[in-house]
């Protein structure tokens, strides 16, 4: 059981002076601290939470309104610019960087009254599936520290499941929430794209980048997403918020219709299958309609990922050259030198990797052949799901493939590791909400379940995974 | 057989809007230190995104009416990579595939007195762009310094077809688009400051239906500098085939005290830029509404003012004077009060006559007042001419006279009062410029003698005489009909 209880009891404890802001700052740096060894940590910003904390608990001393998070302590995955703490990204390239400014999810919590007291481990720029790839060190998994925690915000899942903070902020950009959630059993939200602003967040792939919280309970990501959610001018591809929000989550699984993705269940683990169909069945008992559905171009959803998402990585680690912030190689004769041993020695063989095939599907004579070819399968992907939504309310299948593996299992082996993958780069592509919530255990591991909806059909999405979460308890 | 030229012009121009192209920042760069007009967006720090200037995008909109076409419904942007310190993302965002604006023409009349027809030159296209900062490489040490003020600034790249045919040519149609720009406020193309910078592409070939290998030279910041590019190129490239040469493609430099070209970057060396669509900003939507406001919203475009000016059957050279001299300074203008006064034709031929030969000059040398309104600019002009047309005021003497109303702010109540006082009105009394008249034949027995014997033309020296020893004042029509009569003619 956590030490926290829901976000908004915390929240009501500190305007009710039943708690102050301090102490629970206090309580979550303690709680980083013990658990240490998980290295779910990368840096707490330690000065910066205890003085915004101090200011939380004046405003309420004084019977000013401290917002809506007043005094809850999070969590960001160290790709967030905040101050208190250098941002990284997990990166070597990145090290010591001090940011001149906040992400505007940070700013937006903040301005509600939440503290942020630590930078989450994460593979370096968010590429991977495990955390491994931290140009730092691995995470463990919670559940057993032999495993990995997924990634690649896999700091930020353990974290919460460790009870270091009420809550944590992930980047979802091929499943990145998710699957952490999944192997660490916490609640994981990726939101429909566009919903939270991406600014001031390290970009991996811009076209399938959204930011979203991980979280033991339904209830606190659907806060934590409300408090997030909307326009920001910083970010021209953020849409309006939901009209009704995303809180006081009402609802019903009467009458719902929901799809399992046949195409997930093929050849599928047999442990993992076992914990999906007994939810279904309880889904099923509380009146929903549960239907196959089959999605035919879902087996290239990881091939185009692979393409698409490398080519913006490329991109987007052009701006890592050593002339502005970041690490600069030494002893160099000239600009290319410069570019190139800042690079070589900045960028982990992940990042490496990524950008060589980014600009490989780039270049001249190969764009059509790979990025242009996967831009129309993933036109399709869109299409297909578009098509299956017409049939269903939402669409359900497990968040990965597999429970967590052993670390240093997959690392030889990049194509296996992409394979973990291979349920969650789809929603991404199609830019639809999704959610991970822990439907069991197999041998003490947790098996996430995951639930999509269709665009913009964020709050519908949370009130089913809130009933669905009740159900499974 | 001769070799034909065909020459392609690409010309960057910097937009006049307030902040940068995706960024809240200060946009004007000519005065400003360096590093001083930049945000983490233009330092291209982690984190940051792209967010699409609007009045960028109208000023675009606007172009399009200014070069014959109309602004894409559709369009995207698009990133191009390559590496250098003055490009901090590591890749410009451009437009490729869908440019805001697609075809479209310039006109450009043929030269003064020259004859011939209005060359029509067509454009591919109008994309807009974000410029790159600026390196500088102080002399003798081991580093260079990067000012990214102008990193981010906004570009609209108008690439024509290779339409032009000779460096003539080049140097009108460089000038009619700084017109266009100039008069659709899309920049402030001030050419010193390299708001507005020209690439010249350049083929020969004998086939007419096929071009030639071109090269391209890079970087020029005059209508001078294009002229001569583009002659010099022609000339290197018919040489070389001439003498049974390859040309090389390739992209050349300009050398402005040496006057040439000089080869800087091959083919094989070109960048491959990767170009992908630009994942951060959505496309660009323009409804069928918008396009019509900005339509309406076009003022009178330079080509326009020629058509409506042809009645007064100018000197082509003094309307393209008008044209340039509209532009310079926002202060002063000069068709508007032609046109006002063009049912009035000798009237607004005045105006033109000595808006060239005064008051532009004048203005351009910093001798007309600031403050001096367009409005009693006009009643100036409209009281003068008046003055002129009764006789009381000469030529010279009005001349004169507006040159000093010109250099004050405030008008005299009573210009002809001013005049009087002044000693610019004409002296026509007869008995006074008798007097002079007699003087003059006095002292230029030659010339009187010929007006005598018939050499007619000699009288216009006379009547000089007289102006001059009158110091302008004398009414001409009089003194002339005073000599003739001291002559008995």
């Amino acid at each position: 059981m956590s030490q926290w209880g829901s976000v908004s009891s915390l929240v009501k404890d500190v305007q009710t002076r039943k708690r102050t802001a301090k102490e629970l700052v206090q309580q979550s740096l303690k709680t980083i601290k013990v658990n240490e060894d998980y290295k779910a940590i990368i840096a707490t910003t330690e000065e910066r939470a205890l003085k915004r904390a101090d200011e939380i608990d004046r405003q309420i001393a004084q019977g000013e309104d401290a917002g809506r998070l007043a005094g809850v302590p999070f969590i960001a995955k160290d790709n967030f610019l905040a101050f208190g703490a250098d941002t990284t990204a997990a990166s070597n390239i990145l090290k010591g960087f001090d940011t001149p400014y906040q992400a505007t999810a940070i700013e937006r919590l903040e301005a509600e009254g939440a503290i942020c007291v630590a930078k989450a481990n994460l593979d370096a720029f968010a590429h991977g599936s495990s955390t491994e790839n931290s140009d730092f060190f691995a995470t463990h998994n919670p559940h057993d520290k032999t495993r990995v925690p997924g990634g690649s915000s896999g700091g930020s899942a353990a974290a919460v499941v460790l009870d270091m903070a009420p809550f944590a902020l992930g980047t979802d950009t091929g499943g990145s929430i998710r699957l952490p959630a999944a192997f660490c059993g916490a609640v994981g939200y990726k939101p429909t794209y566009g919903l939270v602003s991406r600014y001031g967040v390290i970009a991996m792939a811009s076209s399938t980048d959204v930011i979203g919280p991980l979280t033991r309970s339904v209830e606190d990501a659907a806060l934590v997403l409300d408090v997030m959610a909307g326009k920001d001018e910083f970010d021209s591809t953020t849409i309006e918020r939901g009209k009704e929000g995303y809180t006081d989550l009402a609802g019903n699984l009467k009458g719902k219709k929901i799809g399992l993705i046949k195409e997930y269940f093929d050849g599928l683990d047999e442990d993992v299958k076992k914990v999906i169909d007994a939810a279904t069945i309880k889904l099923k008992k509380a009146g929903a309609e549960v239907v196959e559905v089959s999605m035919p171009s879902l087996p290239l959803a990881l091939a185009v990922y692979y393409i698409i998402c490398p080519a913006e990585v490329s991109s987007n680690l052009s701006r890592y050259d050593g002339q502005r912030f970041g690490f600069s190689a030494k002893d160099v004769k000239d600009i290319d030198e410069s570019y190139k041993k800042s690079r070589s020695q900045g960028f982990g063989s992940e990042a490496k990797r990524r950008i060589m095939i980014g600009a490989y599907v780039l270049s001249s004579g190969y764009y059509d052949a790979y990025y242009k070819r996967a831009q129309t399968v993933r036109t399709k992907l869109i299409n297909e799901f578009k098509e299956a939504f017409s049939n269903v309310d939402f669409l359900l299948g497990p968040t990965a493939p597999s429970t967590a593996f052993k670390i240093g299992q997959n690392t030889d082996d990049p194509l296996k590791m992409y394979l973990t993958d291979i349920m969650t780069v789809a929603v991404n592509l199609v830019g639809v909400p999704a959610i991970s919530v822990p439907a069991g255990e197999i041998s003490g591991l947790p098996v996430g379940l995951q639930l999509i909806a269709p665009q913009k059909k964020d709050r519908e999405l949370l009130e089913m995974a809130d009933k669905t979460e009740e159900l499974l308890k | 057989m001769k070799y034909i030229p065909s020459i392609g012009i690409e010309c960057h121009v910097q937009l006049n809007t307030h902040t940068k192209l995706f960024a809240a920042v200060g946009n004007d760069a000519r005065n400003a230190e360096p590093n001083t007009l930049i945000s983490p967006i233009c330092l291209g720090l982690p984190g940051t995104l792209p967010v699409l200037n609007q009045a960028a995008v109208d000023k675009a909109a606007r172009f399009a009416f200014a070069v014959n076409s109309r602004p894409e419904k559709h369009s995207i942007f698009e990133r191009k990579h390559y590496f250098y310190p003055d490009l901090p993302k590591g890749y410009q965002i451009t437009q490729l595939s869908q440019p805001i604006v697609k075809g479209g023409h310039v006109e450009i009349d043929p030269p003064a007195g020259g004859g011939g027809q209005t060359k029509i030159v067509r454009l591919n296209r109008v994309q807009l762009e974000e410029d790159a900062g600026k390196n500088t490489h102080p002399d003798g040490k081991d580093y260079s310094l990067v000012d990214l003020n102008r990193a981010g600034t906004p570009l609209l790249e108008i690439v024509s077809e290779p339409d032009i045919e000779s460096a003539e040519q080049a140097k009108a149609y460089v000038r009619e688009l700084y017109l266009l720009v100039r008069y659709s406020d899309v920049g402030d193309a001030d050419l010193y400051h390299g708001n507005m910078r020209f690439d010249v592409n350049v083929s020969v070939s004998k086939d007419p239906n096929k071009l030639g290998t071109r090269t391209e030279t890079k970087n020029l910041n005059s209508f001078k500098s294009v002229e001569k590019a583009v002659e010099y190129e022609i000339k290197r490239q018919t040489e070389l085939l001439e003498n049974g040469k390859k040309i090389v493609q390739e992209t050349r430099g300009w050398d402005d005290a040496k006057q040439k070209t000089f080869a800087q970057r091959g083919k094989e060396e070109a960048h491959d830029y990767r170009y992908m669509p630009e994942p951060d900003i959505p496309p660009v939507e323009l409804s069928e509404d918008y396009i019509k406001d900005v339509e309406a919203s076009m003022p009178v475009l330079p080509r326009q003012w020629r058509e409506r000016l042809e009645s007064l059957k100018l000197n082509p050279d003094h309307i393209e004077t008008l044209l340039e001299a509209e532009v310079e300074d926002e202060r002063f203008s000069y068709l508007p009060l032609i046109e006002e006064s063009i049912k009035d034709k000798e009237h607004a031929k005045f105006l033109a006559n000595y808006f060239v030969n005064i008051e532009i000059p004048m203005r351009r040398g910093g001798k007309v007042d600031e403050d001096l309104k367009d409005a009693v600019r006009a009643e100036i002009y409209a009281e003068v001419y008046e003055l002129l047309k009764s006789g009381k005021l000469s030529s010279t003497s009005a001349k004169s006279l507006l040159t000093s109303l010109l250099g004050q702010a405030a008008k005299p109540e009573n210009i002809e009062k001013f005049a009087q006082e002044q000693g610019y009105i004409q002296v026509s009394d007869e008995g006074e410029i008798a007097k002079i008249v007699e003087e003059v034949l006095g002292e230029n027995p030659q010339a009187a003698a010929d007006v005598k014997a018939g050499e007619l033309k000699a009288i216009g020296f006379l009547v000089g005489q007289v102006m001059k020893k009158s110091l302008g004042k004398a009414n001409p029509e009089l003194a002339q009909r005073l000599i003739k009569k001291q002559l008995d003619i």
